[in-house]
This record gives C-alpha cells, sequence and structure tokens, in this order.
C-alpha cells in the first residue's frame, strides 16, 4: 500500500534521514521506534509532505506522490495524528473533527462514527479543545484524521504526555480501523507498546534503519543496541 | 583549535579576517583620503552631488543595521533624521555654529530613541513598520507646531550666511565625508566587536540566539538607538546641505523608501552592500530623475523584484561568487 | 452641545475606520501579512470606481457590485502569486514588497489622474441628515457607512463560524501545518481570505470616496487609521476593529474640537497610549494570534 524508498531528507545542515527504506500493506501496523531525534518525526512528516526529501521516493499504492503538496497526499489517502495533538485552539471539538472533511475524500467516515469510536465525544463536541485532557485531545486528534477518509494512518507519538490507562484506550481502537484495511505506520517511543500493536517493527538511528523484525523476533539485547546504537562503539563519552 | 567530529578528529584554524580583507580595509582608508582632496580638485556641483550620496549611504547603512542584522523592518526612521535637523535649527538660533551641531544631533536623536524604542518593540515584528511610522507621524505633527521652528512652512538655517560660499560647501562636503566614514566604520567595529556576533546570531536566527542567551531585545535596542543616531547624523547634514528645513519633507516616509530601496539593491545584511547601493541609486537618480512619477514607478517595482528574487541584493550576488568581503566582520575556517 | 455632536461624529467614523482595519486584520491573522499598500488599494478603488462612474454613469453607491468582486479577484491573485512568493524569502519580504507596491500605486494614480482630488457624487444624501433631537442630527452618509461597516464584520462572522471555507480558514489561521495535514489546501486558503480582505478594501474605498475626498497620495494616512484601530482594538479580534475604530474615531473628533488641526495627532496620542498600557488591545483575540 505505501513504499518509501531509500528516503533521505535534510533539515538545513543536518541530515534527518539517510536511504529510508519500508513498506507498509492494508490491514497491517507497522511500529518505527527509537531515540529522540532518530528521525522517527521526521520520517512521518515526509511521507505525508511536510519536508522534502532530498532523495528517494514515496508511493501510494504503485503511485508516486513524492512531489505532491501535503494536501493532494491527504486527498489521496494519507492522514497523519501529528506529534503533540496539534487542535485548533479557536475551534470546538466538532469543528476540529470536521476540517477533515475539507479534502472531500469519499468513504466511510462520518461524525457520528467518530462519536462512536469515542463515546464520551458527542457530549462535549461544542466544548472548545483546551477544556479537553490530554487523552480526551488525542482522540480528537485521530477523529480529525479519520475523518479525511485515509489508506494510511500516520500516528506520531500517540502515548506522549498521557497515563497509561489513557494509553491503553487510544491503542485500543486500532483493531477496529485495521479491520476494514487501512495500512497504520506508528512512530512510540515507548517499546513494549509499540511491539504490542505491531505486526512489524523498525528502529531508527540518527536517521538510518539498524534493526528490522517482527515482534516475536525482538529480544531485548537486539532491540537495545538497535535504539541506542551501543554495539560496535567502544569509546565512552562518545555521541550516542 | 582541533574539532571532534562524527567521522573522526580533524584540525581546523579559525581566524578573524584574510589577508584580502586587511587590503580591503587600507584600500578604503585610501578612498577616503582621496575624496577628501576632491574640493580642491572639481566644482561644488560634484561635491554637492557627493554630499547627498554619502547622506544616503549613512541613512541606507542605519536602516540596513536594523533590517539586515536585527530583523527589524522600520519605515519611520524619517522621525530621527526630522530631530537631527530640527536640533541644528534649535541650536543655530541659539547662536552655535551647525556644524558644531552634528555630534549633538547625534545625541539628541539616540536619546529620543530610548523612550520610543520601549514603545515600539512592544509590537509584534511585523506591526513594527507600521508604529514607527505613525511615531514619524506624531513627531511631524507635533513639531508643525512651533512658529519659531518655522511650522509647517519651513525656515533657513542661520549661523551660515558669513562664511564664504565656496569655503562652506567644502566644509559641508567634509562634514559628509567624516560622517559617511565615521558611520560605516562604526558599522564595522559594532559588528566585529561582541555584539556583532549577537547580531550575527540574531539575523540568522532568533529564536535560536535567545536559547543560547543571547539577549535579543537588549541587543535590537542598541542597534535601534545608534540606527537613530545615525538618522540623525543625516538629518543635521540635510538642513547644513540645504540651508533651510521644510517639515513635510524632512518627516517624509520617502526617506525611508530611499533607504529601503539602497539598502534592497546593493544587499541587506553586510556593510558593503549600502555602498553598492548607493551608487545605483544616485546614478538611477541623475538620470531617470526627469521624468518624475515613472521614475519613482520604476524604483518601487524594482525593489519588488529585488525583494522576492534577489533578496541578497548586489553585493550579496559578488560575495557568493567571489567570496569577497571588504569589510569582514565573520570567521573563516580554513582546513 | 459640540461635544455630543463629535462624540456622534466619532462613533460613526469609527465604522469607516473598522471597515478599513477588517481586512488589514483579516490578512494578518490568517496568512501573517501586514499590507502597507492597503490603504493605496482602498484608494485605487475609490479611483476605478470613478473610472466606471464617468465611463457608464452608473450612480456611485452601485459601482461596488462591480468594484468589489474585482477586487476580490485582484486580492487573491496578488497572495497567490506575489505574496506567497514573498512569504518564501522570508517572513518580512512581504513588508519590503508591499511598501514597493505602496510606491508603484501611489505614482501610477498621480500619472493617470493628476493630484487633484475627488469624491463621489451622491446627490442629496450629502445634505441628508437624520435630526436625533433638536440640536443633534446624524448625517446619512455617516449612518450608512457605519450601518455598511456593521453588516460586513457581522457577515464576516457568519461567513468564518457557519461555512466549511471558513472553518478552513480559523483552522489556517491556527495552525497551518496543522490545517494542511488535515487536507486544507492552505495557499488556496490564503488566497481566499485575501480576496475578502481586498473586497473589504474596495468596500472601504469607496466609503471614503463618499464620506470625504481622495488623492493619489492618500493611501497611507489610511493605513495609519486602519492599523491603530487593529492595535487599539485587539489584533485578532474582528468586532476589536470595530471598537478600535470607535475609539480612533471619537479621540480624532474631540481633538478636532479642542484645536481644528489637532485631530489626527489626538488620535495618534491615544493609539500610543494604548500601546504603553495596554499592548494587547482592548478586546482579546478570539481568531489566535
Amino acid at each position: 500500500m505505501l513504499e518509501v524508498l531509500q528516503l533521505t531528507v535534510r533539515h538545513g545542515y543536518l541530515q534527518a534521514l539517510t536511504d529510508v527504506s519500508l513498506t507498509v500493506s492494508a490491514g497491517e501496523t507497522v511500529a518505527i521506534m527509537g531515540a529522540n531525534g532518530a528521525g522517527k518525526s521526521t520520517l512521518l512528516r515526509s511521507i505525508v509532505g511536510l519536508h522534502r526529501p532530498t532523495a528517494g521516493s514515496i508511493s501510494l499504492e504503485g503511485r508516486p506522490i513524492t512531489t505532491l503538496p501535503t494536501h493532494a497526499r491527504v486527498r489521496e489517502g494519507i492522514a497523519l495524528v501529528p506529534e503533540g495533538r496539534r487542535l485548533f485552539p479557536s475551534l470546538s471539538v466538532e469543528e476540529n473533527v470536521l476540517v477533515g472533511r475539507t479534502a472531500g475524500r469519499p468513504g466511510p467516515w462520518t461524525t457520528d462514527r467518530v462519536y462512536q469510536l469515542f463515546p464520551w465525544m458527542g457530549e462535549r463536541r461544542h466544548e472548545p479543545t483546551v477544556h479537553l485532557s490530554g487523552g480526551e485531545q488525542q482522540a480528537v486528534a485521530i477523529g480529525r484524521a479519520l475523518m479525511t477518509n485515509p489508506r494510511v494512518l500516520l500516528l506520531d507519538e500517540l502515548s506522549l504526555g498521557l497515563a497509561p490507562v489513557m494509553v491503553q484506550r487510544i491503542y485500543g481502537v486500532l483493531p477496529q480501523l485495521v479491520k476494514d484495511g487501512m495500512a497504520v505506520l506508528l512512530v512510540e517511543q515507548d517499546v513494549r507498546q509499540a511491539l504490542r500493536v505491531a505486526n512489524r517493527f523498525q528502529c531508527l538511528l540518527e536517521g538510518r534503519t539498524t534493526l528490522e523484525g517482527t515482534p516475536a523476533e525482538a529480544t531485548t539485547a537486539k532491540i537495545e543496541a538497535a535504539y541506542f546504537g551501543l554495539a560496535g562503539r567502544a569509546a565512552p563519552g562518545s555521541p550516542a | 583549535m582541533m574539532a571532534r567530529t562524527a567521522t573522526g578528529t580533524s584540525t581546523v584554524r579559525v581566524t578573524r579576517s584574510r589577508r584580502s580583507a586587511l587590503w580591503g580595509l587600507i584600500g578604503a582608508a585610501v578612498v577616503v583620503i582621496l575624496l577628501a582632496t576632491l574640493p580642491y580638485v572639481v566644482f561644488a556641483d560634484v561635491t554637492d552631488l557627493l554630499v547627498n550620496a554619502f547622506i544616503l549611504l549613512v541613512l541606507a547603512s542605519m536602516w540596513n543595521l536594523l533590517a539586515g542584522y536585527c530583523g527589524l523592518i522600520s519605515v519611520g526612521q524619517q522621525a530621527y533624521i526630522g530631530v537631527g535637523a530640527y536640533t541644528v535649527l534649535v541650536l543655530a538660533q541659539n547662536g552655535i555654529n551647525p556644524f558644531i551641531g552634528i555630534p549633538v544631533a547625534v545625541l539628541v536623536a539616540a536619546v529620543i530613541a530610548v523612550p520610543v524604542s520601549f514603545l515600539v518593540f512592544r509590537l509584534r515584528a511585523e506591526y513594527f513598520a507600521i508604529g514607527t511610522w505613525v511615531v514619524a507621524e506624531v513627531f511631524f505633527l507635533v513639531l508643525i507646531r512651533f512658529r519659531s521652528l518655522g511650522g509647517g512652512t519651513g525656515t533657513g538655517l542661520p549661523g551660515l550666511a558669513l562664511i564664504d560660499p565656496t569655503f562652506r560647501q567644502a566644509l559641508t562636503y567634509w562634514s559628509a565625508l567624516a560622517v559617511a566614514a565615521a558611520a560605516l566604520l562604526g558599522t564595522y567595529l559594532l559588528l566585529s566587536s561582541r555584539m556583532g556576533l549577537d547580531l550575527t546570531a540574531i539575523r540568522d536566527n532568533e529564536v535560536a540566539a535567545r536559547s543560547v542567551g543571547v539577549r535579543v531585545t537588549w541587543a535590537q535596542r542598541i542597534v535601534y538607538i545608534v540606527s537613530a543616531g545615525g538618522c540623525g547624523a543625516g538629518g543635521a547634514l540635510l538642513i547644513i546641505s540645504q540651508l533651510n528645513v521644510l517639515a513635510s519633507a524632512i518627516f517624509s516616509v520617502s526617506w525611508s523608501a530611499k533607504m529601503i530601496f539602497i539598502a534592497l539593491i546593493g544587499g541587506v545584511g553586510s556593510i558593503e552592500g549600502p555602498i553598492v547601493g548607493t551608487a545605483v541609486y544616485t546614478v538611477i537618480q541623475q538620470t531617470l530623475a526627469q521624468f518624475g512619477a515613472w521614475y519613482l514607478i520604476l524604483l518601487g517595482a524594482v525593489a519588488v523584484v529585488v525583494a522576492m528574487f534577489l533578496p541578497r541584493g548586489i553585493w550579496g550576488v559578488i560575495t557568493d561568487r567571489l567570496h569577497l568581503q571588504v569589510f569582514p566582520v565573520g570567521y573563516w575556517l580554513h582546513r | 452641545m459640540n461635544w455630543v455632536n463629535a462624540i456622534i461624529q466619532g462613533i460613526l467614523l469609527g465604522g469607516l475606520y473598522a471597515l478599513f482595519a477588517c481586512g488589514l486584520s483579516l490578512l494578518f491573522g490568517v496568512v501573517r501579512v501586514v499590507n502597507l499598500a492597503h490603504g493605496d488599494f482602498a484608494v485605487l478603488a475609490a479611483y476605478l470606481a470613478l473610472a466606471v462612474i464617468t465611463t457608464t454613469h452608473v450612480p456611485a453607491l452601485l459601482t461596488f457590485i462591480v468594484v468589489a468582486p474585482f477586487f476580490a479577484l485582484v486580492g487573491y491573485a496578488l497572495q497567490r502569486i506575489i505574496i506567497q512568493k514573498s512569504l518564501e524569502v522570508s517572513p518580512l519580504t512581504t513588508l519590503l514588497v508591499t511598501f514597493g507596491l505602496s510606491v508603484v500605486i501611489q505614482n501610477l494614480l498621480l500619472v493617470t489622474f493628476s493630484a487633484d482630488s475627488h469624491s463621489f457624487d451622491v446627490g442629496s444624501l450629502v445634505s441628508a441628515s437624520l435630526r436625533v433631537t433638536p440640536e443633534l442630527s446624524i448625517g446619512a452618509v455617516s449612518l450608512m457607512i457605519f450601518l455598511t461597516a456593521v453588516v460586513v464584520l457581522v457577515g464576516l462572522q457568519l461567513f468564518l463560524s457557519r461555512t466549511a471555507m471558513g472553518r478552513a480558514i480559523r483552522a489556517t489561521a491556527d495552525d497551518q501545518e496543522a490545517s494542511s495535514i488535515s487536507g486544507v489546501n492552505t495557499r488556496h486558503v490564503f488566497g481566499i481570505a485575501a480576496a475578502i480582505a481586498f473586497a473589504t478594501v474596495a468596500l472601504a474605498g469607496l466609503a471614503l470616496g463618499t464620506y470625504s475626498s481622495f488623492d493619489p497620495s492618500g493611501g497611507p494616512a489610511r493605513l495609519i487609521f486602519a492599523f491603530e484601530a487593529v492595535i487599539i482594538g485587539g489584533v485578532g479580534s474582528l468586532w476589536g476593529t470595530l471598537v478600535g475604530g470607535i475609539i480612533l474615531g471619537i479621540a480624532q473628533a474631540v481633538g478636532a474640537q479642542v484645536d481644528p488641526s489637532g485631530g489626527v495627532l489626538a488620535g495618534h496620542l491615544v493609539f500610543l497610549a494604548v500601546l504603553a498600557l495596554r499592548p494587547q488591545g482592548l478586546i482579546r483575540a478570539r481568531l489566535a494570534g
């Protein structure tokens, strides 16, 4: 469904991603893991078009989208739930969710269906989003992305700033989304959480892929090495 | 100095300036000396032209300091041009030689800029421009209420009538040359100092500069005050060279238009830029001013095109191609 | 009674200033651009209306039917072609570009129309007035302009809060990136915002020509009054532009009562006082800015 091939992205003088490749199929959940600054967010943001790559390509169902502007990619079926939620402060809950309809992609998602997924939301839909808790805001952000009727859903650090119970509940809705064939690519710092929901995973370190596999193959030692990059570096005090 | 990089260690040498820059400074000094001899060599209309050019150079450099190094676009520096001119007028009306009034004008403009800065800095960058314009308008509206200063109809500058005209013109020329040289030298010294490093950091990325401890507002305020002082000198020179002042002309926003045009064409964010810009502007003015409004339309259109497509101006192009800097204020990395 | 008259005049003048200010505020709130040629475009609209009147003999009050939509198109094109490009160079390039445009427009008008000032002939409306009390009467033109301003502001408010495009505009004003990842074509939204802003600028120019007179160099003064109204009322608030405009109008009218030539200065001083004492203006923002 989604194919990223040898993606290289620079931020000014910093090379954020180097030769990163991945695929996500319909109904699959792939987790990208890594420490802060490894390039995980940059990867998701590049897929949705917020960064232009210097090399590499991105395709959706075989169709290259590397040069499309962000809103056009959304129209093709890619949606991002960004790090930090990024809700619109001057819009109500329902208005936030409705913005997702702007691209006009056909599909099953409506405000009613979003309110079914998150039952508490219907009653509070006219409230300003600043009144909501972190977990509730995360739900609104997901709802907004779902309203674009995506084929590929990108989730950036859903668990950030949320209590563990909230995190479980948020991730709990994932199975309902993928059973209809949606592909999910998620970024998660919490390794355990990521491995619990993913079919496959990929580790990034300093912009490069250091490990790929299925949760079954993942051992603590391998993950640590790939996450922190300790394998092969002897000198203490070296940059991690 | 050894620098450790992810791919290993390498040796880099960091120096303040290359030898070519030293020659640049010597060359500049020679040029100034040669220019100083001009009153003995050419007629007054040439030196008068140069006086206007020097004034524009000073004004454009001051605008460039604010915009190029602080990211503050002001459309109201004419406030201090007026302050400078009227300071000289007041002093002359009280018997003080106008030429002595020039440094006083600088001081008065700088002092007035202090409280004004507290007001206009409350405005975010985009609104700062109009805010400075309003301040200039207020200065104008307040000043025309004073009959003794000529009100709205202008007045002549006393105190220079007894000097031989040729000598007066030469003296005006040397003053303008001195002020221009001082402005450029002062700018160079400011930018080579610790403050200059802060300013370059602000220019490159204000948020990043703030995050490493650069006192951004303090630096911007200093530059605003210096810029005001420089414009005050420009105003003083204007009233001396014109021998009269008209409030609506001296406080006119067209001064900002000229400063902006010159700085844009020459290159914002470098010391050499305003020099190039003044030269280009003077040529355009001499050849096209006869066409009146059309020449201004051309100027405005060129400003738009240059701002959009050539943001670093002519000097920016030269610097990029030839790696040339006459007044080096950066650091060079040698491998 | 002169004082009451002055205050009433000032309030109504606030309507004119609000018409000028709302376009400036909208463009800045959404696109983050301050258009230094704002006042000059208003004057341009007035001259365009003049040309329409002299060629078609349409009554002055109806020219907005042609001029406002035309200006909306101009605004959209200007935004997508010139301002967008300038924004990509650096955020402050737009100031320089619009300043250049200001110079170009003023001098083009000068060359085309001469420096004479003009105003619109609205026949008997000029002297018509509403007699409120035996000593107090309100000019019909001023009242009309004030009501127009209110209608425009209400219309804008409804548009922003009730329509999908209005929602997209508010979202983009809040967070441009989040808006684009939600599928909003932010460049198009910027264009629409500019189109609306320029339509209001056109109305403001027509109002100016009806209320007083205009000449090629009148743009900068209008820009300054619009700006002052925005700051006094509070950046980011639509109704704030009306409040700001009214306060500015009152300050100018009262100032003129004190000293015939001191009206404008009084307005400036009130603006500076607000800037010094309460820089966020008098109405807290509703559009996040």
